[in-house]
């Protein structure tokens, strides 16, 4: 088994950083690549960068932002909003990215995520699932579906998705610790690996999550100290979460 | 140093490239010292391409001439006789064996794991079956050699300061096999 990933995610629009910029000392890491590659150093596994504006005027700004990334940070990252073809999502590859993140455009033509597997490889195609009382939620949480997250991820895995990135909308920003019912429950419906998103507060909560799943993402709880990173991967040790030497 | 890399639409040729140019390497077409077989995705569309392009032929024809070819994730693979992703592909024969479907609780298998003391990133479905291997991880195949060809499962150019160390060697190894040859 691969060892447990640390995954910091990054919103980011019109090629900034949209969150985590709000505090001393933050100004100098507001370019989105000087962040990634603060976390690269600091031990990240890989990183996600979602794009939250994802408008159609974004998308040159979104490629050019993933070059720039792919010079300076030798980890893999994922790209995700507003990828609605293939074409999107092998452009932003080809620029450097390692993965695409679909969402919304998944939920309303699930064929996609099969088009997208066979012409990049599952290994490239993260299905994104917001989840509200265990149903999915599209458009980036504003518009309730009929799915179940469960059933949604299965399908999604059955169109060849490589990896499921699960959001709790309850549990995100709380900071009371990843939803783990929910992530336990979509983990098991499907033979992809899980990432867990929502919630974390602390490193009681990442290894929690650590139990279920063998990825979990960062958000809320890095934005106002990047350098939390390093300490969150010490607090894990201390903890038994076995993570890569990243030295 | 020059590394030629095989550009056949595979996706993740300029994090290759990128990697190379970080250790001063040379990014060429013409008289390389080095050539890379990057890859990810489908191994019958990967070889339709390389066949497309005559990059077939020309691979076996380096490494029979004794020039170094490194092949990296899907490029490990392809370097097999044969693989059974999408229904049975015939690879280059570079080395003998084959590509099976992993056997994993969660497939791809995804993430950093163990290679000789150093955590390497991986991200695949298949894997290398073959009496030329000379490292792995979690007891899967992870690098094999067999003359001036040498192939690695994870990706070395996304393996942060652990990669570029590997490649660092990899270029040295084949700048020693040049001069040897010379």
């Amino acid at each position: 088994m691969p060892l447990p990933r640390l995954i910091p995610c990054l919103d980011v629009a019109a090629g900034r950083v949209v969150k985590g910029v709000r505090f001393e000392g933050l100004r100098a890491v507001a370019d989105p690549v000087d962040l990634a590659a603060t976390y690269s150093e600091s031990g990240a596994d890989e990183l996600v960068f979602l794009d939250v504006k994802a408008t159609l005027e974004e998308r040159d700004t979104l490629v050019g932002l993933v070059r720039r990334v792919a010079d300076r940070v030798a980890i893999p990252f994922t790209v995700g909003g507003g990828v609605r073809t293939v074409q999107d999502a092998a452009e932003l590859l080809r620029a450097g990215a390692d993965k695409v993140a679909v969402n919304s455009a998944a939920l309303g033509r699930p064929a996609l995520v099969t088009e997208l597997a066979e012409e990049l490889g599952s290994q490239a195609v993260v299905v994104a699932i917001d989840a509200k009382g265990g149903r999915v939620r599209s458009r980036a949480g504003t518009f309730a579906t009929t799915w179940l997250a469960v059933d949604w991820a299965r399908e999604a895995g059955e169109h060849g998705a490589g990896e499921i990135l699960v959001t709790s909308i309850d549990a995100d920003g709380t900071r009371a610790g990843y939803d783990l019912e929910l992530t336990a429950a979509v983990a098991g419906a499907v033979t992809v690996p899980v990432i867990a998103s929502g919630g974390a507060g602390s490193a009681s909560h990442v290894a929690e999550a650590l139990e279920v799943v063998p990825a979990v993402l960062l958000a809320s709880i890095l934005h106002e100290d990047p350098a939390r990173l390093r300490s969150l991967r010490e607090e894990l040790r201390d903890l038994g979460v076995q993570l890569r030497d990243a030295a | 140093m020059r590394v030629a890399i095989c550009d056949y639409g595979a996706g993740n040729v300029r994090s290759v490239e990128l990697a190379f140019r970080r250790l001063g390497a040379d990014i060429v077409v013409r008289e390389p010292d080095l050539v890379v077989l990057p890859g990810v995705g489908s191994a019958r569309r990967a070889m339709a391409e390389l066949r497309a392009r005559d990059l077939d032929r020309k691979l076996v024809e380096r490494v029979g001439q004794g020039e170094p070819v490194l092949g990296i994730c899907l490029g490990l693979q392809l370097a097999l006789e044969w693989s059974e992703e999408d229904g049975g592909v015939r690879g280059l024969g570079l080395l003998p064996g084959r590509a099976v479907r992993l056997c994993a609780p969660r497939v791809p298998r995804m993430g950093w794991a163990d290679v000789d003391g150093q955590a390497y990133y991986f991200a695949h479905s298949y894997v290398a079956e073959t009496p030329a291997a000379s490292a792995w991880s979690d007891g899967l195949v992870a690098e094999a050699r067999l003359g001036s060809f040498l192939g690695v499962q994870f990706h070395p150019e996304k393996s942060g300061t652990v990669g570029e160390r590997y490649l660092a060697g990899v270029l040295a190894e084949a700048s020693g096999r040049c001069r040897s040859l010379a």
